[in-house]
C-alpha cells in the first residue's frame, strides 16, 4: 500500500512519527523509533525560558558565594567555564540524531522573546534540522494581556523566524483561540509551512490533604482526538500548510480519521510511552491493512476526505454537531 | 628577547604558574592561604594542560598534609620532579617527612603562604610562625616579597634545588602576597627552558630508586656511623649561598630583573639599616625611598636566602656606615629572642671576632605584622626613629599597642608618604553582591590593557552570612610597593547603604575625593539619610558625591540582586583612571570573556546593566549644613557587660588594632554568649507568626540554623504587660496545656534564609499560600518585632524538668545555646549544632575540629554559644583539624578524672558530709532531666556542707563538686575531619569501647570552609575540587566502618526528612554510655542551589536511598534486637532526579552528559547496594553472651 505523505514540503513513506516528548532524549530510543518505522523524529521542546532561569539561577547559586570569605573566594572546580547551561546540548543532540537516522529530523522550540526564538531557530537550523516546530507553549494567566496581543507577538515571531531560516517552519498550536481558524489562515498566509493540532497542556492537579498544587502529566487517550479531528476538518484543504496531528492518536482507527480529516503528518507521543516504539509498527501495518480491507488505492486517496470541505454532513463540524451530541445525551 | 605578558594575578597564581610547569607530580591537601595554588594547578591539568616537557602534572590530593608530605616524598625517591603547596598547620604535618626529604638531599620544591600558627588562637592570616617553625630541618629557604618576586623565586628556587641537591621551601607572605593581586611580567616558557637545567634533571633521575639499578634509604643507623654520615651533607649547604646566587644571576640575564641574596636599599652611608624578610619589605622600601629622599641616613637589608643564612652576603651588603640595626621578624618565640634577630647577631658577632667587621654595631629585634597585622610607614618609620635614640629598645614590637610589658614604639599615624600619582580606591560591598569579582576584573582591565601599574588587596569579613568586604585598590604610572591598606582613597564607594550605619566608612576618603553610594533614595534626598557622622565627612572633606540605585537598575536588566557590574561601571565612569567610553568598552569586553561560557543571558544581563548605569547614576548636591543631628547607632548593644561592649564592641567597630595588650587575657580564653549583643539586621525578609493556623509542631525552631525563631509556654498570667502585638496562641497538648504559647522571630539575629517558613506545615485553609510562618518584608516588621522578641526574652525559660519528653515539639522550647553564629545563610550544620546545646548544652563541653564550625562557633569578634539562665552553657574548645577526635577524647578523660577524684573524696567525707547524701550522689541515676536537676541539688546540698569544713579535702572537693554531675563530652566537626585528616584518631577513639564520647559528623560531602575541595565523603557524581569531572568512587561509608566495632551507637540523620530520628538519635547517642557517632546530612552552599529548599533536598536524598536514616544501637544487642535499625523507607525517588537539582552535580552533566549518565548510575546502584546490605543488617539479631539460647554467648 501507498502510505506516501508529504509533510512540511518533505516527502515521507507514511505520515506516522512520534510527536515532541522525552521519548528522543535518548539516542537508544530514538534508532528504535526509526527502527519501528517512524517517517521522521521530531525531538523534544528546547524551553528558551527553562534556559535562561537555569543560567541565571546558577549563575546566583555559584556566583553568590564567589568572593565572600578569605579562606573560600569559590566553591566550585574553575571546570564552571565549561558549564554550558545555553542551548549547546539539544544542539549537540539534534547533530546525533541526525548522524542516527536516515530520516528527517524536526527540532521543537519553546521560546520566550523575540530575539530568543529567532537566536535558537537559526541555531537549531545550524545544527542540522531538517524542520521546526515551533511551540507556541503561552498560559495567558495575566489579566491585562489580550488575546490579540498574544496572536500579534506570535505572527511576527513566525514572520521573524521565517525570515531568519531556510528550513521549513511549523507552528504548534493550542485549541485555545477565540478563533483558531482565522490564527490559523493568518499563519498559512504569513508562510507557515505546517500547523500542528493541539499542543497539550500540563494540568496540574491538586493535593487535597496538603493543599497543594500537583505538577503532573497526563497520557493522553482517543478520546482527546475528537477536538482534533474537528479542526483538522476545518482546516484542511483551507490552508496551504501541511497539517499534522498530535495527541489522541492511539489506534488504527485512530489514525484513519486522522488522515480522512487531513492530516498529513500523524504524531503519537502517549501510545509510544506506554506501550512501546513498536507500537508505531503496528499503527503503520494496521493503517495499511485497513486501507487495503477497504480497498484504498494509497494513502493519499483518503486524506482529507472527511474535511469540512468534502465531506457529506459539513455542518456536523460546525455548531450543529453540538445539538445533536447533546440531543443524543438525552436519550 | 622574550616577548613577556603583563597579567594581573594574585601571588598563589604567580607561583602556581610556575611551578606547575616545572613539576611532574603534585601532591596537595587545602589549607588556607595555599589552597588556590593548588586548585589552579588543578585546574591546568584537568584542562590537559602540559609542563615545560609535554606532561599534564598529576595532581593528587591527599588525606591530609601528613599525607601529601608522604607522596611527595614517594614520588621524589621514584624520581618524579615534584612540588606541594602548603601553610600553617598543615606545614607543621609536614615536619617529619621534611627532614627525610632533606636528609635524602632531594632535589624538591614547596611552595609556601606564610601563614600564623595556632597559639592561644587560630589565625588564617599572615605570618612567619610556620616556616620559622622549619628552620631547624634542612630546607633551603628563599624569601619573596610582592607578586612578581613570588613569580621569580619560584623559579630561582626550581633551579637552585636541582643545582644544590637540598630541597627548597620558597615562602612568601600568606594574604598581603598570596591574595594580593598584582601587575606582573609573565615568565614565558623559554625563560624557563633556558633557565633549568635538563642535565641536572637526568641527574636527578639516575638518584632516583628503581630495581634496575637497586639500592636502599632510609636505613636505620647506630652511634657508630650515624653522628659522620649527618655530617656528610655539610658540603652540599655550604654551596648553597653561591648556587642561590648564580641562579639568581642567570635569571637577571635572562629575564633582566637582579635579585641577591641580600638585597640592599637606601642610602649608600647609611648609619641606621633595618633587616627583615617578607611583604613587608616592600613598605620599608618605600619608606626608606622618601626618607633618603628627605636627607636621612637610612637602609634596608632585604632577607631573600633564609636557609642556609647568607652572612657573608649580608656583610657584604651592610654598608660599612652602618651604626645601629633593627631585625625586623614576623613572629614570636616566646622565652626566646626571634630567629632572625638571632641569626643577624650570631653571624655578626662571629664577624666581629673574626676581624670581619670593624665593630659591632647596636643591634635591636623587633616583632611586628602577625597575623596579617598592618605593617606601615608609619610603623617602618618609627623603627628608624627608634635606632636613633641613644637608649633603644633592646627588644621591641611595632604596630599593637603593649600596655604590659612595654615593648611598642608609638607610631605617628599621620605620617603618610603616597605620592597623589598614585590613584587609590576604596570598596565597601557585600560578599554576595559581587563587589570584590568586579574589582578584580577592574585591576584586570587597567592591568592588562594599560600602561599602568595596579594592585588589589582585599579585606573580607569573618562572618559567612551578611559579611563585608573592603577593597582597596591602587593604579598608578610606576610599581606599587604598598603592602598596606588604603588610607586616604580619591574614591570610596559604598555598595550597601546599611554599611553607613554600621562603621565609618567615609574614613577612607581623602578630602576633595569622590564619594558614591548605592542607595535606593533619590539623589536629592539621599543626603539626607545618613548619619550626621556621614554628612559631616561629606561637607568637611568636600567630596564629590555620587549616588545611583544599583538594585533598581540590577532588577530592571535582568541581574537580580548581583550590583557588581553598575557599581563598576559607576566606578570607570567618576574615578577618571580610565577614559570613560574606552572603561565602558572594557568592561564590555570583560563580561563576554567571563561570562561566555556561562550563558548568553547572563552576558545580555550584565551589559543590559551596563547600559542602563549612567542614565542612573546621579551627582548629590551637598549642602553647606548638615541636615540631620541623628548619629550612627552604636553598633554593640548597650545592654552589653562593659567589657563586653568595650573588646567586642571595639573589634566590632573595626577599631579592634587599637586595643592594647592589657585589653586581653594571655591564655586566649574567651567569654561566651556574646553574639547577642551584636544586632546584625541583614536579613530583607522575616517570618512572621500566625497563632489562628499554628499547629504548634515547633519545627521552625528546630530547622532555624540561627535560633533566631523560637518558642516558648508560659503562663498567661505572666503576659499581663505584654506589647499589643505580642499575640499568642493558647497550648494544645496534653502537658503545658491552656498554657501561652509563642512563636517569635529574632528580626535583626535572622538572615532570611527562609527555611523556617518552607518547613511550615500549617496552612490557612481558606488561603493556602498564607502559612502559619510566612517570609514578610523586614522594613514594616523590624521595629515591633525586636520589641517582641526583646519581651520574649524577658519570659522565663522552660522549667526543663517539666518537658514530658524530648521530641522535636518539646525539645524546642529547651532554650538554644548556640544562637545568632556567622554561619551561612540558610546553613545545614547549625541547626544540628543548636539542637545538641538545647538537649544537653548546660552540661556540654565541645571539642571542635578546624572548619566551618570551629569559624562559626569561634571567630571573633563575637561568640554564640551561650548561657542559661543559671549561668550554665557550653564550654567549647578548638585544637587543631587533625586531633579533634583525640582531643575531645581528652576532655572525656580529663572530666573523668576530676570525676573519680570527686567521687574518692566525697567517700572520704562521708562521715562528715552524711552517708546517705554521699551514697545518693554516688549512685544517683543522672538520665534524664529530672535525675539531673536532682543530682544539682545534691551537688548543691554537698557544697553547704563543703562550706562549714575546715579539712583540706573538703576544699578540694568544692573545686571538683560540679564534676559528680554528669557531662557530656561532644566532638564536633565536618566530614573533612572525620572522613579524611582526622579519620585515624576518630577510629581510635571509637575504638575504645568504654569511654562516653560523643561525636557529630556534620557532612556536607565537601570542604566547606576552605571552598570546595573533594573529601573522601563527596559521593558519586559531584563536582569538587580536584574531582572537577565528577567523582567517580562512591562515598566512604563511615558509619559501617563504625559499626564495625559493634560497641559503638552510630546513627544517620537527616533534619529535613525525619526530624523525628534525629532528636531520637541525638538523646540515644548521648544517653549510650561508649563511643557514639551520629552522622548529620548537612546541606551546603558548595552544593549549588538555593538553600532555602535544603530541607526539600534533604527529602529527596533520603527517600531517593542516597542517604539512608539509620540507628545502631549496641544496647539492642543484649535485648535480643537486631542492633541496627532501619529509619528510611524503602527508596522511591529517582537518584539523578536528586542529583540534578544541585550545581556540583548538574555541572558534570551539562560539561559532559555521557559520563554523568554513567556516574549517575553508578551513584543509583551504590545507594541501592548500601539500602539493600542495611536491609539485611537491619534484620540480623547478633548473639550476645547476655542471651545463652544463642548457644553461641561466647562468640
Amino acid at each position: 500500500m501507498d502510505l506516501k505523505t508529504t509533510y512540511l514540503g518533505c516527502e515521507l513513506a507514511h505520515p506516522f512519527m512520534p510527536g515532541a516528548s522525552m521519548m528522543s532524549e535518548e539516542l537508544d530510543t530514538v534508532r528504535k523509533l526509526e527502527d519501528a518505522g517512524a517517517s521522521a523524529i521530531v525531538l523534544h521542546s528546547l524551553f528558551e525560558e527553562q534556559i535562561v532561569a537555569e543560567q541565571l539561577a546558577t549563575l546566583a547559586a555559584v556566583e553568590g558565594h564567589t568572593n565572600t570569605n578569605a579562606e573560600s573566594l569559590s566553591f566550585f572546580p574553575s571546570g564552571m567555564e565549561l558549564f554550558r547551561l545555553g542551548p549547546e546540548e539539544y544542539l549537540e543532540h539534534i547533530a546525533k540524531v541526525k548522524a542516527a537516522v536516515n530520516v528527517p529530523v524536526i527540532a521543537s522550540l519553546n521560546g520566550k522573546s523575540k530575539g530568543g526564538w529567532l537566536d535558537y531557530a537559526k541555531l537549531m537550523e545550524n545544527a542540522g534540522a531538517d524542520a521546526l516546530e515551533l511551540n507556541v507553549y503561552y498560559l495567558a494567566t495575566d489579566l491585562d494581556v489580550t488575546g490579540l496581543s498574544i496572536r500579534n507577538e506570535t505572527m511576527e515571531m513566525l514572520a521573524a523566524v521565517k525570515a531568519g531560516v531556510k528550513i521549513p517552519v511549523a507552528v504548534k498550536l493550542s485549541p485555545f483561540y477565540t478563533s483558531v481558524a482565522n490564527t490559523a489562515k493568518d499563519l498559512d498566509e504569513a508562510g507557515v509551512d505546517g500547523l500542528v493540532l493541539f499542543n497539550r497542556f500540563y494540568q496540574p492537579d491538586i493535593d487535597v490533604e496538603e493543599l497543594e498544587v500537583v505538577r503532573s502529566l497526563r497520557l493522553s487517550d482517543s478520546s482527546e482526538l475528537l477536538l482534533r479531528l474537528r479542526w483538522l476538518a476545518v482546516l484542511s484543504g483551507r490552508v496551504k500548510a501541511s497539517l499534522a496531528v498530535t495527541g489522541g492518536v492511539h489506534t488504527v482507527l485512530d489514525a484513519v480519521k486522522a488522515i480522512m480529516c487531513g492530516a498529513h503528518a500523524v504524531q503519537m507521543v502517549s501510545a509510544l510511552l506506554q506501550n512501546g516504539p513498536d507500537t508505531l509498527k503496528s499503527i503503520i501495518s494496521g493503517v495499511s491493512e485497513w486501507l487495503e480491507a477497504h480497498e484504498y488505492e494509497s494513502l493519499a486517496q483518503m486524506q482529507g476526505s472527511m474535511s469540512l470541505l468534502r465531506c457529506p454532513d459539513g455542518d456536523a463540524y460546525e455548531r450543529a454537531n453540538y445539538a445533536h451530541v447533546l440531543r443524543s445525551w438525552r436519550h | 628577547m622574550a616577548d613577556r605578558p603583563m597579567i594581573a594575578v594574585d601571588g598563589t597564581e604567580a607561583v602556581a604558574l610556575v611551578a606547575h610547569r616545572l613539576s611532574e607530580v603534585i601532591a596537595i591537601y587545602p589549607i588556607t592561604p595555599s589552597s588556590p595554588m593548588g586548585e589552579f594547578s588543578d585546574e591546568w591539568s584537568s584542562k590537559g594542560k602540559k609542563n615545560l616537557w609535554g606532561v599534564v602534572p598529576d595532581v593528587v590530593e591527599m588525606q591530609s598534609e601528613g599525607g601529601a608530605a608522604g607522596a611527595v616524598h614517594g614520588s621524589l625517591q621514584a624520581g618524579a620532579l615534584t612540588c606541594t603547596f602548603t601553610a600553617s598547620q598543615g606545614l607543621l604535618l609536614m615536619i617529619p617527612n621534611m627532614y627525610k626529604i632533606a636528609g635524602e638531599l632531594n632535589a624538591f620544591v614547596m611552595h609556601v603562604t606564610a601563614r600564623a600558627l595556632a597559639s592561644h588562637a587560630l589565625s588564617i592570616f599572615g605570618d612567619h610562625s610556620d616556616v620559622m617553625a622549619c628552620r631547624q630541618t634542612g630546607f633551603a629557604m628563599l624569601c619573596s616579597n610582592s607578586v612578581q618576586e613570588a613569580h621569580d623565586l619560584a623559579l630561582i628556587s626550581h633551579m637552585a634545588t636541582l643545582q644544590t641537591r637540598v630541597p627548597f621551601m620558597h615562602f612568601f607572605d600568606g594574604f598581603r602576597t598570596s591574595h594580593e593581586v598584582q601587575k606582573i611580567e609573565q615568565l614565558v616558557d623559554e625563560d624557563l627552558r633556558a633557565l633549568v637545567s635538563d642535565d641536572l634533571i637526568a641527574e636527578f633521575r639516575t638518584r632516583a630508586l628503581t630495581p634496575d639499578q637497586p639500592m636502599i634509604r632510609g636505613t636505620a643507623q647506630n652511634p657508630d656511623v650515624f653522628f659522620q654520615a649527618r655530617e656528610a651533607c655539610n658540603s652540599y649547604y655550604d654551596a648553597i649561598p653561591a648556587a642561590v646566587q648564580s641562579a639568581m644571576d642567570a635569571f637577571a640575564k635572562q629575564v633582566g630583573r637582579e635579585y641577591k641574596l641580600v638585597d640592599y636599599v637606601g642610602a649608600p652611608d647609611a648609619e641606621r639599616v633595618v633587616i627583615m624578610m617578607g611583604s613587608g619589605a616592600e613598605a620599608a622600601h618605600e619608606t626608606v625611598d622618601y626618607l633618603t629622599a628627605a636627607g636621612e641616613k637610612v637602609g634596608l637589608l632585604k632577607v631573600r636566602l633564609y636557609r642556609p643564612f647568607p652572612i657573608a652576603a649580608l656583610l657584604a651588603a651592610l654598608p660599612a656606615s652602618v651604626k645601629s640595626i633593627a631585625v625586623l621578624d614576623r613572629t614570636k618565640e616566646p622565652g626566646s629572642r626571634d630567629p632572625l634577630y638571632l641569626d643577624v647577631v650570631a653571624g655578626l658577632s662571629e664577624a666581629v671576632a673574626d676581624g670581619k667587621l670593624a665593630a659591632m654595631p647596636r643591634v635591636i629585634g623587633g616583632r611586628y605584622g602577625l597575623s596579617s597585622k598592618e605593617f606601615t610607614p608609619a610603623m617602618v618609620k618609627a623603627v628608624y626613629d627608634e635606632l636613633a635614640k641613644p637608649e633603644p629598645k633592646r627588644e621591641f614590637t611595632v604596630g599593637i599597642i603593649d600596655d604590659v610589658t612595654h615593648l611598642s614604639l608609638s607610631w605617628d599615624p599621620t605620617f603618610d608618604i603616597e605620592p597623589e600619582s598614585v590613584n587609590r580606591s576604596v570598596f565597601v560591598g557585600l560578599g554576595a553582591d559581587g563587589t570584590v569579582g568586579a574589582n578584580k576584573n577592574s585591576i584586570k582591565i587597567i592591568g592588562e590593557d594599560t600602561d599602568n601599574w595596579a594592585q588589589g588587596y582585599f579585606v573580607y569579613d569573618s562572618k559567612k552570612s551578611g559579611a563585608m568586604t573592603i577593597s582597596h585598590l591602587r593604579f598608578g604610572r610606576n610599581p606599587i610597593r604598598s603592602t598596606y591598606l588604603v588610607k586616604e582613597a580619591q574614591f570610596v564607594a559604598c555598595h550597601q547603604p546599611v554599611f553607613m550605619e554600621k562603621f565609618d566608612v567615609l574614613q577612607y576618603a581623602m578630602a576633595g575625593g569622590v564619594f558614591l553610594l548605592n542607595s535606593a533614595h533619590d539623589a536629592d534626598k539621599v543626603f539626607d539619610t545618613l548619619p550626621l557622622e556621614a554628612q559631616e565627612s561629606i561637607i568637611g572633606k568636600g567630596l564629590k558625591f555620587y549616588t545611583i540605585d544599583a538594585y533598581k537598575v540590577a532588577r530592571e536588566t535582568g541581574m537580580g540582586g548581583r550590583i557588581n557590574t553598575i557599581m563598576q561601571t559607576c566606578f570607570f565612569a567618576i574615578s577618571g583612571v580610565l577614559p570613560r567610553d574606552e572603561a565602558i568598552e572594557q568592561i564590555k569586553k570583560a563580561i563576554k570573556k567571563t561570562y561566555a561560557k556561562k550563558g548568553d543571558e547572563v552576558v545580555k544581563a550584565n551589559w543590559a546593566a551596563v547600559d542602563q548605569t549612567l542614565a542612573n547614576m546621579h551627582e548629590v548636591k551637598v549642602p553647606t549644613a548638615p541636615t540631620t543631628t541623628r548619629r550612627r547607632p552604636p553598633v554593640i548593644s548597650p545592654a552589653a557587660p562593659e567589657q563586653v561592649r568595650y573588646l567586642t564592641g571595639m573589634m566590632m567597630e573595626g577599631k579592634g588594632d587599637l586595643l592594647p595588650v592589657s585589653a586581653f587575657r594571655a591564655d586566649g580564653a574567651w567569654p561566651t554568649a556574646t553574639t547577642q549583643y551584636e544586632k546584625r539586621t541583614i536579613a530583607l525578609d522575616v517570618p512572621i507568626w500566625d497563632p489562628k493556623i499554628c499547629i504548634q509542631c515547633n519545627k521552625c525552631n528546630l530547622v532555624c540554623p540561627h535560633a533566631a525563631i523560637r518558642s516558648k509556654v508560659v503562663d498567661p498570667e505572666l503576659l499581663e504587660n505584654k506589647p499589643e502585638s505580642f499575640e499568642c496562641a493558647t497550648f494544645k497538648a496534653k502537658d503545658f496545656n491552656g498554657m501561652a504559647f509563642r512563636i517569635q522571630v529574632a528580626p535583626e539575629d535572622c538572615t532570611g534564609c527562609g527555611l523556617c517558613a518552607s518547613v511550615c506545615p500549617a496552612k490557612d485553609k481558606a488561603n493556602p499560600k498564607h502559612k502559619s510562618l510566612d517570609m514578610t518584608a523586614i522594613g514594616g516588621v523590624l521595629e515591633q518585632e525586636r520589641d517582641n522578641y526583646a519581651y520574649f526574652l524577658s519570659l522565663p525559660d522552660v522549667d526543663r524538668t517539666a518537658v514530658p519528653k524530648a521530641d522535636v515539639k518539646f525539645s524546642q522550647f529547651y532554650r538554644p545555646l548556640f544562637e545568632y553564629s556567622g554561619a551561612c545563610t540558610g546553613c545545614g550544620e547549625t541547626a544540628y549544632v543548636k539542637l545538641v546545646t538545647q538537649l544537653f548544652g548546660d552540661r556540654m563541653v565541645v571539642a571542635n575540629a578546624t572548619g566551618c564550625s570551629s569559624i562559626y562557633g569561634g571567630n571573633l569578634p563575637t561568640t554564640p554559644y551561650c548561657q542559661d539562665a543559671n549561668g550554665r552553657g557550653p564550654a567549647w574548645a578548638n585544637s587543631l583539624f587533625e586531633d579533634n577526635a583525640e582531643f575531645g577524647f581528652g576532655m572525656r578523660l580529663g572530666v573523668d578524672s576530676n570525676k573519680a577524684l570527686a567521687e574518692h573524696l566525697l567517700r572520704g567525707l562521708a562521715s562528715e558530709v552524711g552517708e546517705g547524701l554521699v551514697d545518693e550522689i554516688l549512685t544517683a541515676d543522672q538520665y534524664g532531666e529530672a535525675n539531673i536537676a536532682a543530682q544539682r541539688a545534691r551537688v548543691e546540698a554537698l557544697r553547704g556542707k563543703l562550706a562549714g569544713s575546715t579539712a583540706p579535702q573538703a576544699k578540694q572537693l568544692a573545686v571538683l563538686a560540679d564534676y559528680l554531675v554528669r557531662k557530656s563530652v561532644w566532638i564536633f566537626g565536618g566530614d573533612g575531619w572525620a572522613y579524611d585528616i582526622g579519620y585515624g584518631g576518630l577510629d581510635h577513639v571509637l575504638a575504645q569501647g568504654t569511654r562516653d564520647v560523643n561525636i557529630l559528623v556534620m557532612d556536607t560531602e565537601v570542604y566547606s570552609n576552605t571552598g570546595g575541595q573533594a573529601s573522601k565523603s563527596t559521593p558519586i557524581g559531584a563536582a569538587a575540587k580536584f574531582a572537577a569531572s565528577g567523582k567517580a568512587s562512591g562515598k566512604k561509608d563511615l558509619g559501617l566502618m563504625a559499626m564495625s566495632y559493634r560497641h559503638a551507637y552510630v546513627a544517620s540523620v537527616a533534619m529535613g526528612a525525619k526530624d523525628s530520628q534525629v532528636v531520637q538519635a541525638f538523646a540515644e547517642a548521648e544517653s549510650y554510655p561508649g563511643p557514639s557517632i551520629i552522622i548529620a546530612y548537612s546541606h551546603c552552599i558548595a552544593h549549588g542551589y538555593d538553600l532555602s529548599h535544603g530541607l526539600e533536598q534533604q527529602k529527596l536524598a533520603v527517600s531517593s536511598g542516597i542517604w539512608p536514616l539509620y540507628r545502631y544501637d549496641p544496647r539492642r544487642i543484649e535485648a535480643n534486637l537486631p542492633p541496627l535499625q532501619l529509619d528510611s523507607g524503602e527508596p522511591k525517588d529517582s537518584v539523578q532526579d536528586y542529583m540534578r537539582n544541585e550545581t556540583r552535580f548538574r555541572m558534570v552533566e551539562k560539561i559532559d552528559p555521557k559520563r554523568f549518565a554513567a556516574l549517575a548510575v553508578s551513584a543509583a546502584d551504590f545507594s541501592a547496594q548500601r539500602v539493600a546490605l542495611y536491609q539485611q543488617m537491619a534484620n540480623i539479631i547478633v548473639p550476645s553472651g547476655a542471651d545463652e539460647t544463642n548457644g553461641n554467648g561466647e562468640a
